[in-house]
């Protein structure tokens, strides 16, 4: 069974999602929440590093967190789902254990 | 399913127990069973009852408590991180001689081992922080 | 004491470097009272997490507690399993020699003294994160 990743921090701050990304095993989720959402937006640095990850896992981002940032469904990396926190609870209920990348 | 949620920070400066809040609650209206929420580190701060945010925000002391009461949650501060940062229930502030008390209701101080216990009693572990 | 037929495998995740803030010192003090648990205990040190680790820390001019020989008494604690991930030592232009020599007593082959430290490449990193069953990250 799988492993969700959750990464809170900005890409931009800190090295959290960089982490998060190198140690990620086929079919692992990674799940975008607070200021971590910030990767998600098309068009930054770590929109490559996020792609390649897809290749293998799916990538999420808390849609509050996004809203709350002015981030609309648009803004996205291609195939970054938003997802609302039924669905993170969801999400970690499904994975065998849930990894936070502070 | 039972979850365990850590939080590790303080209300209002990190978002950490806004998010684990959110999760609580709707872990909670999906049915799930929340087995125990550990505040650890500054997240102890949010278990006490002086805080008077700004009216137009979110009261997260309140939040958690009326949580608490209304699914029987049990919400543990963690007593070493407790004791570093001041936040005392009515027999921590006799014992360490203190001329008060300001755990907030529905909240209740005890040690690591809760943690520990929650991490094996429940299903999923969550952890929020910084 | 809860149910002591459960064992699980708990992994401490440290990425923070000691002092600048109270994560390392405080997840600590979960490893030894989680010990009591008899789980199967493992830390890892990723990131800045390896710098918990350096030999010859003295935070006395600095008026902060010297926490590091807690390390060192993990052995008696039955916690032995202290990973650092390669990775992040070389970023930082660490060898494991610059690391504190951290130790266990084996009981089943004569007490003989082996060491807790187990350096780690990136990808065995992962796949002992993919092996637990509580993460716990501070």
């Amino acid at each position: 069974m799988s492993t969700l990743h959750t990464v809170n921090k900005s890409p931009y701050e800190r090295n959290s999602l960089k982490s998060c990304l190198d140690h990620l095993q086929s079919g692992d989720r990674v799940l975008l929440i607070e200021d971590g959402v910030l990767a998600a937006r098309k068009g930054g640095a770590f929109a490559k590093a996020l792609q390649d990850a897809k290749s293998t896992c799916a990538i999420y981002a808390l849609g509050p967190d996004l809203s709350a940032r002015g981030i609309g469904a648009s803004d996205l990396v291609e195939g970054i789902e938003a997802v609302d926190y039924g669905d993170f609870v969801n999400l970690a209920a499904d994975a065998a254990r849930v990894c936070a990348w502070l | 399913m039972r979850f365990a949620i850590q939080v590790n920070e303080g209300p209002y400066t990190h978002q950490a127990s806004d998010t684990a809040y959110q999760f609580a609650k709707a872990a909670l209206a999906k049915g799930h069973e929340i087995f125990r929420v550990f505040f650890y580190h500054d997240g102890v701060n949010n278990g006490t009852r002086y805080t008077v945010p700004p009216q137009d925000d979110r009261n997260l002391q309140k939040l958690w408590t009326e949580l608490a009461e209304t699914h029987k949650l049990d919400l543990v501060v963690c007593i070493a991180a407790a004791q570093r940062r001041g936040i005392l229930d009515a027999n921590e502030a006799k014992r360490q001689g203190k001329d008060g008390d300001n755990i907030a209701p529905g909240f209740r101080i005890s040690g690591l081992g809760q943690l520990i216990e929650a991490g094996i009693q429940a299903d999923r572990t969550v952890v929020f922080g910084d | 004491m809860s149910d002591q037929k459960v064992k699980k495998k708990f992994l401490y995740i440290n990425r923070k470097a000691p002092f600048g803030t109270i994560y390392a010192l405080e997840s600590l003090e979960v490893v030894l009272i989680g010990a009591a648990f008899e789980q199967d205990v493992s830390l890892a040190f990723i990131d800045d997490g390896v710098f918990q680790l350096m030999n010859n820390q003295d935070a006395n001019a600095a008026g902060m507690k010297t926490f590091s020989k807690i390390y060192r008494a993990l052995g008696d604690y039955e916690v032995r399993k202290l990973y650092v991930e390669k990775e992040s030592l070389d970023l930082r232009g660490l060898t494991i020699d610059d690391l504190m020599p951290v130790t266990f007593e084996d009981e089943d082959d004569d007490y003989a003294e082996k060491p807790s430290i187990i350096l780690v490449g990136r990808s065995e990193m992962t796949g002992l994160i993919a092996s637990q069953d509580v993460v716990l990250s501070f």
